[in-house]
């Protein structure tokens, strides 16, 4: 039986569809949810993809956070079950206190989007264990409002348990602290991401094929983890 | 074209030239100069309510501001004749927005009638000019849907919101046809890169269409950033979108059908965009001027994101008979079409349309431009379904009217508009759609050009030793239209939707929109002021051979042009000169190609005072690539075998600098004339192209055009970090001649890279053709650069950051970023696809085709 990984679409995901082609693309089945229907239909993962939910008029992830099916989603992230949130979709995460701190609006003040170098700093969360500690990824980046920002004892806290998942190398494109570009929460299920794993599946679209990574790994933590 | 809306609406209301849009016209100009009339010109309130049919019967001798509305006196004639009375306010004002340029296309209209005319026959056409956009079919099942639109003026005036709206805009006549939209390309030209005001229109600009764009989950996947004084007062934002559908699913616009509801769907209606049209520029219509919101529309993505869905769901479940889009001229323009495409006729009831601001009137509410709504014909049984769509999305829809039928006489229906139980509208709709105004305005050739053609710039002195040849290549990869364009670019989503292939700084951009197949299309959009105002009618030839040649060399099939002329004032027979030479140049080159226009827009008044820009014609070519995995990129592969690619120059280059970049940027000349054109060339370098492509015998190719040879090189060469070493032939080994072979802008030419098992099979098939081809030298992995040998040595270190210094020296460079100069190198070192490990290898090899994707990464300008 293969994985059913579920991708929300809230009015204004953008990248929805291009996350559930990276599920399938990894030997998963992806499973739509509708931002407002709390039924998750007993998929084994979730993705919060890309995008600018509600328009992100009020602030990135601020509204998306109460829609129904995020209700679902956060009592299930509690009781164990991988999400993974791509850019807007870690937005919301921090939004909804499934992960510490915030994404402000990138420092320079533009949109931007390049391919990055990041540095996986934790692989034991149930999106990296594919890859091997401090191995260098090339994934696309896209966000106005990429900035991680978190408190200092927060900081050190991410630091000092291995929450850090994923740092920017060569260059931090957005100013985030500590140039931290991904992050999980104490049992490593939930994992916020701010560049596109889903942008980097095929390699006649994306820069390099390292995003799979990240939708393998779900099958892996899946196979391994107890009935 | 004659018939659509248009974004230019905001356009012929020159904010830089307070007049109004035909104030310049011979039996127009006296009233127009009068200032604003008093008080006591102005039709006054109607005790009861507004302007009626009823009242405008009754007091024929009513004045009214037609003069201020851009109406001549002829033209207020014919409205009269045409209602038999006086026209209401409300009619009045819509009179003035469908006969005004933008609308009416009333001063193009005769000459754009050669688009049709000399049309080649197509049988790939399901939808051209007149339509909200062409529609081209691709496949069996599948066809694509183009066109590029201005939004000019309110790019001055508010950069942001003026770009993000243009973009809005042409994304919902996409819509409109049924396609869901998948990409976006913007051609953008400011003046002067380093005038403080530039630095003022530039970032709204980019920030505006990438805004808008990166917040619908389009791509922006190539276009043009363009440098010019003359564009100082009046930049030039041109926005295409492109859309696929389904053959089955195209719509059109047409109010069929007595009984059928009138559904406006989208954001609610409010005071932004009116005055765009110089409607109520008059102080005439109500005492509350303060009130008037500025003319620039503000745009809401989110909204027309949820449109876009909500529309789609709504074809797909096959909901709606007819649908247009509100541009330009609002629910004017889209009430009035609809009714007209359909010979029906119309009842609205005006106060059921959603307000922002409920002390609207009617005038304005049949005025307003605000974005981001769609007109629907809906069957009534199939009502409550569209209600329920857009509810689920989130989106307001209303009903506002029903379709009512033709006359018994075969008459076409008439467009009834009530407001609060007052009618206020009682018009035959085709007098406002199809029946305005038509002008042959007077024409003559500047009387410049003569001189103009006469100071070539063949005669300028030239670089003759190897330093200063090293020196001039350094300074033009450096000079604002040759530099990187990455500070632009990459405020633009490129990869959403995961089918981008090919994006900027590339050649042309290539879109997959069939994953079983691979099937794809190829998009390149490109003009050039400057040898226009040499040679409009070969400057637009010229254009067009540009963009068929970006399309060609990513191996794609041009099939199709949509084109967007902007140009000064048509009251100006030189301007006027200009634009028929254009449009004359641009139909018989689609001709000679064998593609035809399917649809396009025309932005008149690009004038400060007496100063127009140059006449640009900014053209887009649609391709075909039947399989996206074999599409050929600009960049230098790594080379297959140690003594690395042939790279092959394929056409003739000749002593032609007049109109060049090199003449402008050394020398700040403009004359001559430009560059020979030969099209039949241009289809012989695409055909060869395809060819080779399909065999698998090239790996990269790169057209060349503005900075010549030179700067195709540098491109190729830091796409990857590739380098090269080159032999100029013989013919043009001594004195300037090695000048003239790296700087000459003849067209009709491209390099390609050829393995050097491949060289003998790729030989043949330009032998077949009769295609010059010249083993110009091979591509170099080791040397870390760029050799002309006996000339000069640049190592790609070099050359890059002279390519990319100068944007982020002349907008901001990008703070809290290491990577911004020495890491820019670093990055484009990165082999693309060499950093995917084993251990993320996918489940399924990739296409075996070379690589990674040619997207992203290593800075390049857009020259293509």
């Amino acid at each position: 039986m293969t994985a059913r990984v579920g991708v929300v679409t809230f009015p204004g995901s953008l990248d929805d569809g291009d996350a559930a082609r990276a599920v399938r693309l990894a030997g998963g089945e992806a499973v739509r949810l509708w931002h407002n229907d709390p039924d998750l239909r007993g998929v084994d993962a979730v993705v919060l993809p890309g995008g600018f939910s509600y328009g992100d008029y009020l602030r990135c992830g601020a509204i998306a956070r109460f829609a129904p099916a995020m209700e679902s989603i956060v009592a299930a992230a509690r009781d164990g079950l991988p999400v993974l949130g791509i850019c807007n979709g870690f937005q919301i995460l921090c939004e909804a206190h499934l992960l510490p701190g915030a994404l402000t609006r990138n420092q320079h003040l533009h949109f931007r989007n390049r391919d990055q170098l990041l540095r996986i700093e934790s692989v034991d969360t149930a999106f990296t264990n594919s890859f091997t500690s401090g191995q260098e990824v090339l994934i696309p980046v896209k966000n106005g409002e990429g900035c991680y920002v978190a408190d200092e004892r927060t900081l050190d806290e991410l630091e000092a348990t291995g929450r850090v998942v994923a740092r920017y190398v060569g260059g931090n494109p957005n100013g985030s602290q500590r140039d931290i570009a991904a992050i999980t929460n104490e049992a490593g299920n939930v994992v916020g991401i701010m560049p596109h794993p889903e942008h980097a599946v095929e390699a006649l679209t994306g820069p390099s094929l390292d995003g799979l990574g990240f939708f393998t790994s779900i099958l892996k933590h899946l196979a391994g983890a107890p009935a | 074209m004659t018939t659509q809306p248009d974004i230019a609406s905001s356009e012929a209301t020159d904010v830089t030239n307070p007049a109004a849009p035909d104030a310049g016209a011979p039996d127009g100009a006296a009233a127009a100069a009068e200032p604003a009339p008093a008080d006591g010109l102005a039709v006054d309130a109607y005790p009861a309510g507004p302007d009626t049919v009823e009242r405008a019967t009754a007091t024929p001798a009513e004045l009214q501001p037609y003069p201020e509305l851009g109406l001549r006196d002829d033209e207020y004639e014919r409205i009269r004749q045409v209602l038999g009375r006086r026209p209401t306010q409300s009619e009045l004002a819509m009179y003035s927005i469908m006969w005004s340029e933008h609308c009416s296309y009333k001063s193009s209209k005769v000459h754009l009638r050669q688009f049709g005319e000399k049309a080649p026959p197509s049988d790939r056409m399901l939808a051209g000019i007149g339509e909200n956009a062409g529609v081209i079919q691709v496949s069996d099942t599948l066809a694509v849907t183009f066109k590029v639109e201005s939004h000019n003026h309110p790019s001055f005036v508010e950069p942001y919101q003026g770009a993000a709206t243009g973009v809005g805009g042409i994304v919902r006549d996409i819509l409109a046809m049924g396609a869901r939209p998948v990409a976006v390309m913007d051609a953008l030209r400011f003046g002067a890169a380093d005038h403080s005001d530039t630095a003022r229109v530039l970032p709204g600009v980019v920030a505006g269409v990438g805004g808008y764009g990166n917040c619908l989950g389009l791509p922006n996947i190539g276009g043009e950033v363009v440098f010019d004084p003359c564009y100082q007062g009046n930049p030039l934002v041109n926005a295409l979108s492109i859309g696929v559908l389904p053959v089955d699913r195209l719509q059109n616009k047409a109010a069929a059908g007595a009984g059928n509801v009138v559904v406006l769907m989208g954001a609610k209606t409010g005071r932004d965009g009116i005055g765009g049209v110089s409607v109520l520029a008059s102080a005439t219509f109500d005492d509350g001027s303060e009130q008037r919101r500025p003319s620039v529309q503000v745009g809401d993505p989110f909204t027309e994101k949820l449109l876009i869905e909500s529309s789609l769901e709504l074809y797909d479940a096959g909901l709606v008979v007819g649908i247009q889009d509100l541009g330009g001229a609002g629910l004017t323009c889209a009430l009035t079409e609809t009714a007209a495409a359909a010979g029906t006729g119309m009842q609205v009831w005006l106060e059921r349309v959603p307000l922002r601001e409920p002390s609207m009137e009617p005038h304005e509410i049949l005025a307003s431009e605000s974005q981001e709504r769609m007109l629907l014909i809906v069957e009534p049984e199939k009502l409550d379904a569209v209600l329920a769509t857009a509810e689920k999305w989130g989106v307001l829809a209303t009903p506002i009217g029903e379709v009512t039928p033709a006359g018994a006489d075969g008459e076409p229906g008439r467009l009834v508009i009530t407001w609060r139980g007052h009618t206020v509208v009682d018009v035959p709709p085709g007098s406002l759609a199809d029946d305005g105004p038509v002008y042959a305005r007077p024409m003559r050739e500047p009387a410049d050009l003569i001189l103009l053609q006469a100071d070539r710039a063949e005669t300028l002195p030239r670089p003759a030793t190897p330093e200063e040849l090293r020196e001039t290549l350094l300074r033009m990869v450096a000079s604002p239209n040759l530099c990187d364009k990455t500070w632009v670019t990459e405020q633009y989503d490129r990869y959403v939707l995961g089918n981008t292939v090919l994006a900027q700084p590339e050649d042309a951009g290539v879109i997959r929109i069939d994953e079983e197949s691979g099937l794809g299309v190829a998009l390149s959009l490109d003009g050039n002021g400057r040898y226009a105002r040499l040679d409009p009618y070969n400057g637009a030839r010229l254009a067009l051979a540009e963009s068929y040649r970006n399309v060609a060399v990513t191996g794609a099939q041009p099939v199709a042009v949509t084109n967007c002329l902007n140009f000064g004032s048509p009251e100006d027979p030189a301007v006027m000169w200009q634009f028929a030479e254009a449009v004359r140049g641009l139909a018989d080159g689609c001709a000679e190609l064998g593609i035809p226009v399917t649809g396009g827009n025309v932005s008149f008044y690009n004038q400060t005072g007496a100063a127009a820009i140059h006449p640009t014609p900014v053209v887009g070519v649609l391709g075909i690539v039947d399989d996206v995995a074999r599409r050929v990129p600009i960049g230098f592969p790594t080379p297959t075998t140690q003594d690395g690619d042939l790279i092959f120059l394929l056409g003739e280059t000749r002593l032609e600098l007049s109109g060049s970049e090199w003449a402008w940027v050394t020398h700040e000349h403009l004359g001559g004339v430009p560059p020979r054109v030969d099209l039949v060339r241009e289809q012989v370098l695409a055909r060869v192209i395809a060819d080779a492509a399909r065999a698998g015998h090239v790996s990269a190719a790169h057209d060349l055009s503005d900075g010549g040879l030179a700067q195709t090189l540098v491109e190729s060469c830091l796409r990857r970090g590739v380098g090269a070493q080159i032999t100029v032939p013989e013919e043009f080994a001594t004195g300037s001649m090695p000048f003239v072979y790296l700087f000459s802008e003849s067209a009709g030419r491209a390099i390609v890279v050829v393995p050097r098992d491949r060289e003998d099979a790729f030989g043949e098939i330009c032998a077949q053709h009769e295609l010059p081809a010249t083993l110009i030298g091979v591509t170099d992995a080791i040397s870390g650069a760029l050799e002309v040998r006996d000339q000069f040595t640049i190592g790609l270190d070099e050359l890059r950051t002279a390519f990319t210094a100068t944007l982020p020296r002349l907008f901001g460079p990008a703070v809290n970023d290491p990577a911004e100069d020495a890491g820019a190198s670093a990055r484009a070192g990165v082999p693309v696809a060499a950093s995917a490990s084993a251990q993320t290898a996918p489940p399924e090899a990739p296409p075996s085709d070379g690589g990674a994707a040619e997207t992203p990464g290593a800075p390049a300008a857009d020259n293509g």
